[in-house]
């Protein structure tokens, strides 16, 4: 069947597809690494008038300049501490709520449905709702004698209190940098646990029945069972949740706007507290330092690719197939 | 089992306690399971919960000391300030053409291209293939940087062109339908062509029709795309003319450094947007599902 009209014909019907690809995907590859190596590039480098007078010179400059700004370095401990704390905690939360769910019978589609609920949603708007129940209502910088005004201290501290706990000032005026963080890792988690669920739970539902039966002919406690069967017979699927979970992590950016706002990236009286890499990035485009953006872009395309492999390489120790 | 029972009745009490200690045991694992499963439950549903009940207060109701857990007076029209406070009108109508423009013509250059690959046999097919899935991992953000030049130069700024164009084709997609095209036997084909049926009349009256569902959940993930996109439109397109829904949301209600929000009108914007959402869990959840489950990609 390969005959000449089927070869053109071919390259007709992926032509569209390969034109755009060549000019949004594979040029940007080229162009960005260009773009990291030549020193200072900046919107002037593109403008007509002053194009052709630049004098190109190729070094590390833009790399320097990036890890060098404090705000950079800052976006990446930001990036690195809600990775380290959300793929561990949203993991072990979807692991453990299918597990339950694989062992329940009446009600379990209900449920599996709501878990899936947070999957369907926009991250700016219910980020919102998230900084909505989170934030002390009311006035909170108040400079007059009777200080500030605070109407209630917003859901979140009112259930606190109601189980005897003490308010926290989470987002507002003067909150404290892990106040915030727990916020974003708690908005984070939330999302993040129907992706899991629905890959862990498709996983469970797919392991042969008879490694359970041996196990309770043998009346293993359970604990054990969950140990020595179910993560084992998990593990490719775990593997996957919890790589694709950090190049998720890495990537983080729109939740943080959606509960901080973007102008914020941070409570009140310090923003851009908890600006991300990714954030950064954007920040560098939008300033129109193009070779600056392009170094971040590599530097985290550099440590996704680390980070993979890391977990590759322990999942190949670990994972049974 | 009777036998058992019999012998532990006859022989020992202790056996027998034992046994209902068991008994108890699972009962007790059961409600620590269940309790757990509806606790979880709950976390997940009480956002949308307070976002539905607080968009329907009043401002003085939703900064009594102590919250209500129902609105005392349902206010319906804090959803028609919400509408009018950030244009959701015209938020709606941006997306809705960005939406709809940008699924077909992305979906016509996925059908071509994942019938292509499945059905037509071309020098170099699969290292091509191949190359096209090597760039799903790279990080979107690399892309970005030349894309803002590109568009910039092609002087395609606040037009609906860019934020239409730069994202129609999708690999992910191509390879979910050339997967499900592969199921289609072959000889169908064949026996289409000694008929003399042309390409598009066999794509359009066997090959579409059959991959139904995968297309329907391109066309769900597709649309919600142009719902939830956020950074690309906000760098290229961020204008009063082309502004999309979630940027017009987030840009609306930005957090002042007072802290003094009209949280109730906010909600109540927040809940317009993510009401179409909701309608597509509730009737298209399955193809949602399906689409993810082969995929860690959101929207």
């Amino acid at each position: 069947m390969v005959d000449s009209k089927q070869q053109w014909k071919a390259w007709l019907y992926l032509a569209p597809a390969i034109i755009l690809l060549l000019i949004f995907t594979v040029w940007p590859i080229i162009n960005t690494v260009r773009m990291a190596f030549i020193n200072g590039f900046d919107f002037s480098y593109i403008a007509e008038n002053t194009k052709d007078e630049k004098i190109i010179s190729i070094g590390i400059r833009n790399f320097a300049d990036v890890i060098r700004n404090p705000f950079f370095t800052n976006a990446l401990k930001n990036t690195l501490i809600l990775c380290v704390l959300t793929v561990p905690l949203s993991t072990f939360l979807a692991l453990l709520i299918a597990v339950c769910l694989n062992s329940i019978k009446p009600l379990q589609k209900l449920l599996q449905t709501i878990f899936f609920l947070p999957y369907v949603t926009n991250s700016i708007a219910i980020g919102m709702v998230f900084a909505a129940m989170f934030n002390i209502v009311g006035n909170v910088v108040g400079n007059d004698i009777h200080g500030p005004l605070i109407n209630n201290p917003g859901i979140i501290n009112y259930v606190l209190e109601f189980l005897g706990f003490d308010r926290i000032n989470w987002m507002n005026n003067g909150s404290s940098y892990w106040a915030n963080i727990w916020v974003m890792v708690i908005y984070i988690v939330w999302n993040a646990l129907p992706f899991k669920i629905l890959i862990l739970l498709g996983g469970l539902q797919s392991v042969n029945k008879q490694y359970y039966d041996a196990a309770k002919v043998d009346s293993t406690p359970k604990w054990r069972v969950f140990t020595k069967i179910t993560v084992p017979l998990l593990s490719p699927m775990l593997a996957y949740v919890i790589i694709t979970g950090f190049i998720g992590g890495f990537k983080e950016y729109s939740s943080i706007v959606g509960v901080f706002g973007d102008i914020l990236m941070g409570p009140p009286h310090d923003p851009g507290r908890l600006n991300t890499v990714v954030g950064m990035i954007y920040d560098y485009i939008e300033k129109r330092n193009f070779g600056i953006a392009s170094a971040g872009a590599l530097i985290l395309f550099v440590i996704i690719l680390i980070v993979t492999f890391i977990n590759l390489w322990v999942s190949k120790k670990k994972v049974h197939y | 089992m009777t036998d058992q029972k019999n012998i532990a009745v006859m022989h020992s009490k202790n056996l027998n306690t034992e046994k209902v200690k068991g008994k108890a045991g699972k009962i007790i694992g059961k409600i620590i399971v269940y309790a757990f499963l509806i606790l979880m439950a709950i976390i997940v549903v009480f956002p949308f919960y307070w976002m539905i009940i607080s968009s329907l207060k009043s401002l003085p109701e939703y900064k009594l000391p102590n919250p209500t857990f129902w609105p005392k007076q349902i206010m319906l029209s804090n959803y028609i300030n919400a509408f009018n406070t950030a244009s959701l009108g015209k938020l709606f109508v941006n997306t809705m053409i960005v939406g709809i423009v940008s699924t077909i013509l992305s979906l016509v250059i996925t059908v071509l291209s994942a019938f292509a690959f499945a059905r037509l046999e071309f020098k170099g097919r699969d290292t091509l293939f191949a190359a096209l899935l090597a760039t799903m991992m790279i990080p979107g953000e690399l892309f970005t940087i030349t894309n803002y030049i590109t568009v910039y130069q092609f002087g395609w700024m606040k037009t609906y062109t860019v934020l239409i164009v730069p994202f129609l084709v999708s690999v992910f997609y191509i390879y979910l339908l050339r997967q499900n095209f592969l199921q289609i036997p072959n000889e169908l084909y064949l026996a289409a062509k000694v008929d003399g049926t042309s390409d598009i009349k066999y794509l359009w009256k066997v090959m579409i029709p059959l991959a139904l569902p995968t297309i329907i959940s391109i066309t769900i993930l597709k649309m919600m795309g142009a719902w939830n996109s956020y950074i690309w439109p906000r760098l290229v397109a961020n204008d009063e003319n082309h502004r999309l829904i979630t940027n017009g949301l987030r840009t609306a209600f930005e957090t002042t450094v007072a802290g003094e929000v009209d949280y109730p009108l906010q909600m109540a914007a927040v809940a317009i947007v993510s009401f179409p959402l909701f309608l597509v869990f509730v009737f298209l959840r399955k193809y949602i599902m399906k689409g993810v489950s082969r995929s860690g990609i959101k929207g």
